[in-house]
């Protein structure tokens, strides 16, 4: 494991994982716990890895997030319903929301 | 103690709000089959960035060259079973193209040039904006080889309604649901005797990452039309309206300059389209410390539209006084320019370094960025600080 991998495994960053044969390992991101995080997980990861959620939080506050589930359903089509995109609003408001 | 909360957010926040060089090592690297370790900003679908210091040579080596895609479902394309389809409502004799035929049946063009990212630089944004947060890395230089898109088109008959060529590549999303990454170009950039169909890179056969078999060219415009893995070619008489025009890669219309798409321009936004002339201070990095009386080189990139770098010069007061650095050689107008300056570290101390590239049209990096949501076309002039001890 790199130096940076190991201190961001250390700080509950990353879990690194093995990933194809002769490759370094993939950075697999886990989300925070805390209600409404398998439902996060579950729909978000049918089209992209986690990453972008922590990446974007220093960018999002929950009125972008809003905005960004309702482009994910309307312009992409995820199959997300009304109360499970409020349940993940709230997830990600609560946890990803680095944006005064 | 912090909170899990704390920590995540202070994690991602240390990584992407800082200047690049004195947190290059602190990035996650993780290894594609077919690349050396890459700065992983997402991975599935893919976007993986060039570390910095692997962008120093004239041309960016196939293995660590960056990469871009939208959506997930990427197929290893079978070199002798793939074709490209060209044809559309306004081509007369529509074609079907293997690699030995677009290899065979056109001539054979080899030309430098950088491609860079639409979004690069996006993760030094202020105030930070959504998107894959990408540092200084979603570019490179390569020599491309190929056949003139303008030829193929020929050969497929152009209608006078032709008005835009659209291109879309093998890979697609996961749900049926989500628009197919489609993109187009206006009839005169697709004629352009630099936009090709590439299918070799630095002399080799196009990496399955970087768009394998075939891909677009289109020198001096951003990566988003530079299609990979291409697959349908289609010229049309009436603008085309899918997502990937219509809603994604807009800027505010008239607030940056450049080549306009005046097809897919609106009153309030339109398609980015050219560089902007741009540079990369690739030495000293940001903090380093320079022995007081030895020599040190400034040494980095410039580039642009294709216009070609006129100067780079190198302010250490604060923009007052500037000096030219001195270029390296001309590897071809859409290529970028080494350049390279000695510092003067006779005395002690603190000191920052800016850097601005000036184009032949007369283009300079400006000190200010010009905001835009999704977080293109940032040129501002970048310094380093350093001290000499």
């Amino acid at each position: 494991m790199s130096g940076a991998a190991r201190r961001a495994a250390l700080l509950g960053l990353v879990l690194t994982v093995p990933a194809l044969a002769d490759t370094a390992p993939q950075q697999v991101t886990e989300l925070a716990a805390g209600p409404g995080h398998d439902l996060t997980v579950g729909r978000c990861i049918v089209c992209h890895s986690l990453e972008y959620i922590p990446a974007n939080a220093p960018a999002m506050n929950r009125g972008a997030w809003q905005k960004t589930i309702q482009k994910m359903r309307e312009k992409f089509g995820a199959p997300i319903t009304d109360a499970e995109a409020a349940q993940i609003l709230d997830y990600l408001a609560a946890h990803y929301a680095g944006k005064p | 103690m912090l909170s899990r909360r704390e920590v995540l957010l202070g994690g991602a926040a240390g990584w992407l709000g800082a200047a690049a060089p004195a947190f290059a090592d602190a990035e996650p690297l993780t290894q594609l089959p077919g690349k050396r370790p890459l700065i992983q900003r997402a991975y599935r679908p893919p976007n993986f960035e060039t570390p910095l210091s692997e962008l120093a040579a004239s041309y960016t080596p196939n293995d660590v060259f960056f990469v871009r895609y939208h959506l997930a479902v990427i197929p290893w394309v079978d070199t002798h079973s793939w074709r490209v389809t060209v044809g559309g409502d306004s081509a007369t004799h529509p074609l079907r193209l293997s690699l030995h035929d677009l290899q065979h049946g056109f001539e054979r063009v080899s030309l430098a040039a950088v491609n860079q990212c639409s979004g690069n630089r996006r993760g030094l944004f202020t105030p930070r904006v959504p998107g894959v947060q990408w540092q200084n890395g979603a570019m490179g230089n390569a020599l491309w080889s190929g056949v003139r898109l303008r030829d193929v088109l020929r050969r497929a008959g152009i209608r006078p309604d032709a008005v835009e060529v659209v291109v879309q590549g093998a890979d697609s999303a996961v749900l049926p649901s989500t628009p197919k990454f489609v993109k187009s170009l206006p009839l005169e950039r697709a004629l352009d005797d630099s936009t090709l169909i590439a299918f070799e890179m630095n002399g080799a056969p196009l990496p399955h990452w970087n768009g394998a078999p075939a891909r677009l060219i289109v020198p001096g415009w951003t990566g988003t039309y530079w299609m990979k893995h291409l697959t349908d070619i289609q010229l049309v008489p009436k603008p085309f309206d899918g997502f990937w025009m219509k809603a994604a890669y807009r800027l505010p219309t008239g607030a940056f300059p450049g080549a306009r798409f005046a097809t897919q321009e609106n009153a309030d936004t339109t398609p980015i389209t050219e560089i902007l002339v741009n540079s990369l201070i690739l030495a000293p990095l940001e903090g380093q410390r320079l022995p007081q009386g030895q020599k040190a080189l400034l040494r980095g990139k410039a580039w642009d539209n294709g216009a070609g770098i006129a100067a780079v010069e190198v302010s250490s007061d604060a923009g007052q006084h500037w000096r030219p650095a001195t270029l390296g050689r001309d590897l071809g107008r859409y290529a970028w320019r080494d350049f390279h300056l000695p510092l003067d570290t006779a005395q002690r101390g603190a000191l920052t370094l800016a850097v601005r590239a000036r184009s032949r049209n007369g283009a300079q990096q400006p000190q200010k960025l010009t905001f835009n949501p999704s977080g293109y076309h940032d040129n501002v002039v970048q310094t380093v600080s350093v001290e000499i001890v």
